[in-house]
């Protein structure tokens, strides 16, 4: 095992992260934050926290959107469903779209399909915790990424969350 | 995940889990149902028969609709103008189209165990719509799922069921989820219309006097006088029916407290429900069917998912 970032890090990173994306985004008016569940919730609740801290966060919205429905994986097995909130519309809306890890890229594939059902967005962007680089299967890149490693199929990048894992950081397994 | 059984032939081979996991599906489904587009790929390569041998309304449009929403191939086929009018058997039926490579089954029938028999003589995914006067597993499963909603949970709550509980497959899909999720069932109608063993049988009480019954539960699940499948005469007239165990806006203002109405459909106005109690507040007819078409989705969804599996 492999500490890929620490505690101090990963806060460091996603304080980065926030700042980048109210960089490109000043005013957050026509904005969306949408985090992919289940995982990808931990990291986009950091964050909005984030970035409540910077502009009055009744402008932010913020929804979570479970895959499930529309992975190409189906025939391989079921999984577990989560719960789908995106009380708003995002008809020509920038859709931030936040996740853990961006892997094959399947996920994020099935995501943006899925975010079709709730409108069409003007725009839609990308934004990753970790980027595990060269191990894409469909041609999807992360436009705001925290750290990319480099990584082989059989090792696994987990995130452990304080609220879910007890303790937080990014290992390499 | 993963349901223990590969058909949904009835709730009586269905574990508590099994029921919890269809129910919580269901949620997730309902929330689809909100979007504004309301449709998913989840079964884009999955095709389903809807065998219809008996008539029906809600159930069909339920499951045709629940098939689509899921991007599911669907055909359609009912008794009347097929082939059965020139004597093919059931299994005769059923080979032939599945021959057309079809991956799960959803079928009604007059004859109770119709469904069984076919699951253990084919091999596509087999859900009841309803057998006889056997099972009705779908509705009883949205019937939970709209108490669930309204009061919660099931664990507790008391439900009658009202009326003709001998012919009825709702009734007694009803019971064995009701009882494996916790619930407190009774039954209540006239004696004629009530199996005199049932209480041997299920654990459950009988009562012959609607106001008692009403007064004791949280729910009241009414049904309908299937006068189709009673070939004698249980009781001698639908008024008197009607003055016996009718349910009313007067009866209902008269109870201690406020009980949800529910009924399966399709409602015989002024005999077994008057408007003024099937259209009030208290009733949650219309969000029954609602729910109908995310448990069919949560049902097929799970199935599915154990077809492929093969």
């Amino acid at each position: 095992m492999k500490t890929i970032l620490t505690e101090k890090e990963l806060g460091i990173t996603i304080q980065r992260l926030s700042h980048q994306l109210l960089e490109n985004h000043l005013r957050f008016d026509n904005l969306v934050i949408i985090g992919i569940q289940p995982r990808g919730i931990f990291f986009s609740d950091r964050i909005v926290q984030q970035i409540n801290q910077q502009i009055n966060p009744e402008k932010i919205k913020y929804g979570k959107l479970d895959i499930t429905f529309y992975r190409d994986d189906i025939r391989l097995g079921l999984h577990t469903l989560n719960q789908t909130d995106i009380p708003f519309n995002i008809e020509n809306k920038t859709v931030i779209l936040v996740d853990d890890v961006l892997y094959t890229g399947r996920t994020v594939r099935a995501a943006m399909d899925a975010l079709l059902a709730f409108g069409r967005p003007a725009k839609v962007e990308l934004c990753i915790l970790i980027d595990r680089r060269f191990s894409r299967e469909v041609p999807i890149q992360a436009d705001y990424a925290g750290r990319s490693i480099d990584t082989i199929i059989t090792q696994k990048v987990k995130v452990l969350w304080k609220e879910r894992d007890g303790t937080e950081e990014v290992v390499l397994l | 995940m993963q349901l223990s059984t590969k058909h949904l032939l009835g709730i009586r081979d269905l574990l508590a889990s099994d029921i919890q996991t269809i129910l919580d599906t269901a949620t997730q489904f309902k929330e689809v149902l909100q979007r504004p587009i309301k449709k998913v790929p989840t079964l884009r390569d999955v095709t389903i028969v809807n065998l219809f041998y008996e008539n029906s309304t809600r159930t069909r449009i339920s499951f045709e609709l629940a098939e689509k929403r899921l991007s599911a191939d669907t055909v359609n086929f009912t008794a009347s103008g097929s082939s059965i009018s020139k004597g093919e058997s059931l299994l005769d039926t059923v080979n032939n189209i599945l021959s057309m490579k079809v991956d799960m089954v959803v079928m009604r029938h007059g004859a109770s165990g119709a469904p069984h028999f076919l699951a253990k003589h084919i091999p596509a995914a087999i859900i009841n719509a309803g057998d006889g006067i056997n099972e009705h597993p779908t509705q009883a499963l949205l019937d939970a799922f709209s108490i669930r909603e309204k009061l919660g949970t099931l664990e507790g709550k008391k439900v009658v069921i009202v009326g003709d509980i001998m012919h009825s497959r709702v009734a007694l899909s009803n019971i064995y989820l009701l009882k494996k999720m916790g619930a407190e069932v009774m039954v209540a109608g006239p004696p004629t219309l009530i199996p005199i063993h049932i209480t041997e049988a299920f654990g459950i009480p009988v009562e012959y006097n609607l106001r008692k019954a009403l007064e004791w539960c949280d729910v009241a699940n009414v049904l309908r006088i299937q006068l189709e499948r009673q070939n004698q005469v249980l009781f001698s007239s639908l008024r008197e029916y009607s003055l016996a165990y009718g349910i009313n806006r007067k009866l209902l203002d008269s109870l201690s407290r406020e009980i949800v109405i529910m009924h399966p459909g399709p409602i015989n106005r002024g005999v077994e429900l008057d408007s003024d109690a099937a259209d009030s507040k208290q009733s949650i007819i219309l969000q029954q069917v609602e729910n109908g078409v995310a448990i069919r989705m949560a049902v097929l969804y799970l199935l599915a998912g154990k077809a492929s599996n093969l």
